[in-house]
């Protein structure tokens, strides 16, 4: 005793590795990204809902009426992503945004590719970059690119 | 209603990192100090509920370990919440309630040193459109507190007013991580890190835990001289669609507010589970407060936030002000899940 304890530890990795049933709803979405397609909702107020929800999001009954949304948006809000994290779409800094796609009432959380913060601001217009392996998930989206910037 | 009281709160000595110890060692000396304190043996605890998170402890089932901090033989009633620690407070009180018994001992901790805690806090996320993009949970924040920045519903001055004010007050609190604080304008001066957030509007990362007793009626005044009386308690929560929500606002917060009935008497102080200066404004804009209601005397989460921990001790905290006079009335807010989506409001008084 009186030296100091050596602290030992381990590296230690969790894994899920689920495979999820999407159902009719979310499964078109992304099936439709697969096809470069983006769809949304129409809840019970008409408004599109996007990423679409399988349940009105105020009265809770079941909801069918898929429809075609744009694939160019206007960013809601933004923060900058200096620090980037195992996962992330983009492996460089870059902005993560909630994008009001053209004809959507809700925004879609994802990332814009724009080099410095200086670059975007809120009400910028956007467009989605499409992955070039694409296999029905939200990763499809490789990112957002703003329309007519400089990269 | 069963009257039901505060009467026993301990904490850690919150740090950045308790690596010598695991998760039973680090809350085994807060929960015999929460029971010490009232002489309370374990047999005379009706109900025992925790709050952790195995995604902290990166192992399932984790809270089952943490009850050799409790001593579980021979068999004692116990449930665990994958929640903050508030949220198994909320359980023991129903079961007070149903007179299923009449003590209970709630604790909440996390060690959230082992891991990468804002990349941890992504997998809360919708698994479909949201997980896959691991969104951290500062970008989150960010995300928010640009909406009112932008709609003027805060300044960059507020936000840094918030962040000096909380770690200054907790030059008082012996359990806080950060005591003290850079000038306001010191503050405004340092880059934003995290555009728009800078590092002093973020929560610091914290290993720590909490332990509180509860008792109903006659048990209570035995065991504490001025019992923190729970005169209401709600907890709601808005969607998880981010995308569809007013980030700006909170109205389950409201809802839980007028249900725990904060506006029935006047509000001496506040506890605010807010883990970014910004979202401090969107409680105090729900929950109605005045100007004059004292916040996050103890500095709140932005001197200390342990994991299940944070929102459990903002009850602690207006608890032992009421226990010692300091306070009459108070109302404690816990919060689950990002950007504000879960909110407990709880109304304490001691007469």
């Amino acid at each position: 005793m009186g030296e100091p304890l050596e602290l030992l530890s381990a590296p230690l990795v969790i894994e899920y590795p689920f495979n999820r049933t999407t159902g009719p709803v979310i499964g078109a979405f992304l099936t439709g990204l697969r096809d470069q397609r983006v769809v949304g909702i129409e809840g019970d107020d008409r408004r599109v809902v996007c990423p679409p929800v399988e349940y009105d999001p105020h009265t809770g009954s079941p909801l069918t009426d898929l429809v075609a949304v744009g694939t160019e948006g206007v960013v809601q809000t933004w923060a900058w992503v200096e620090t980037v994290r195992e996962g992330q779409p983009l492996q460089q800094p870059h902005a993560l945004a909630l994008i009001l796609l053209d004809g959507a009432d809700t925004a879609m959380l994802h990332v814009v590719d724009c080099g410095s913060p200086d670059a975007l601001s809120t009400g910028d217009r956007v467009r989605i970059r499409w992955a070039e392996e694409r296999s029905g998930s939200i990763c499809d989206i490789e990112c957002f690119e703003r329309v007519g910037g400089e990269q | 209603m069963r009257d039901v009281a505060i009467v026993s709160v301990a904490q850690s000595v919150h740090r950045r990192s308790a690596r010598e110890l695991n998760e039973v060692e680090m809350i085994q000396p807060v929960i015999r100090q929460a029971l010490d304190q009232v002489g309370v043996q374990k047999g005379e605890i009706d109900f025992t509920c925790s709050g952790s998170s195995d995604y902290l402890a990166g192992q399932a089932f984790s809270f089952v370990m943490t009850l050799d901090a409790v001593g579980p033989t021979p068999p004692i009633s116990e449930s665990h919440v994958e929640m903050d620690g508030a949220w198994a407070l909320y359980e023991a009180w129903v079961k007070i309630q149903t007179g299923h018994a009449d003590t209970a001992l709630i604790y909440g901790y996390g060690k959230s040193s082992p891991g990468d805690l804002p990349r941890v806090l992504s997998r809360q996320l919708d698994p479909y459109y949201y997980q896959p993009l691991w969104p951290d949970s500062i970008a989150l924040a960010g995300l928010q507190a640009r909406l009112m920045l932008e709609q003027g519903l805060i300044t960059e001055q507020e936000m840094a007013e918030i962040a000096y004010r909380s770690r200054e007050a907790a030059k008082t609190n012996p359990h806080a991580q950060l005591q003290g604080s850079q000038s306001v304008e010191e503050l405004l001066a340092q880059p934003r890190s995290y555009d728009p957030l800078a590092r002093h509007d973020c929560a610091p990362i914290t290993d720590g835990g909490v332990a509180i007793v509860i008792a109903a009626g006659e048990k209570a005044a035995k065991w504490c001289s001025r019992p923190a009386w729970i005169r209401g308690i709600d907890h709601r929560i808005d969607s998880h669609n981010l995308g569809a929500r007013d980030l700006t606002k909170a109205p389950s917060i409201g809802i839980a507010a007028a249900k725990a009935g904060v506006h029935d008497g006047p509000i001496d102080i506040a506890e605010l589970h807010a883990p970014f200066t910004h979202q401090e404004k969107i409680i105090r804009t729900e929950l109605g407060l005045s100007d004059e209601v004292v916040v996050n005397p103890s500095g709140g989460p932005l001197a200390a936030n342990p994991m299940m921990g944070a929102g459990l001790i903002r009850l602690g905290e207006v608890a032992q002000r009421i226990h010692s006079g300091e306070a009459n009335r108070g109302v404690a807010h816990a919060t689950s899940g990002l950007l504000l989506q879960q909110n407990l409001v709880a109304v304490l008084e001691g007469e």
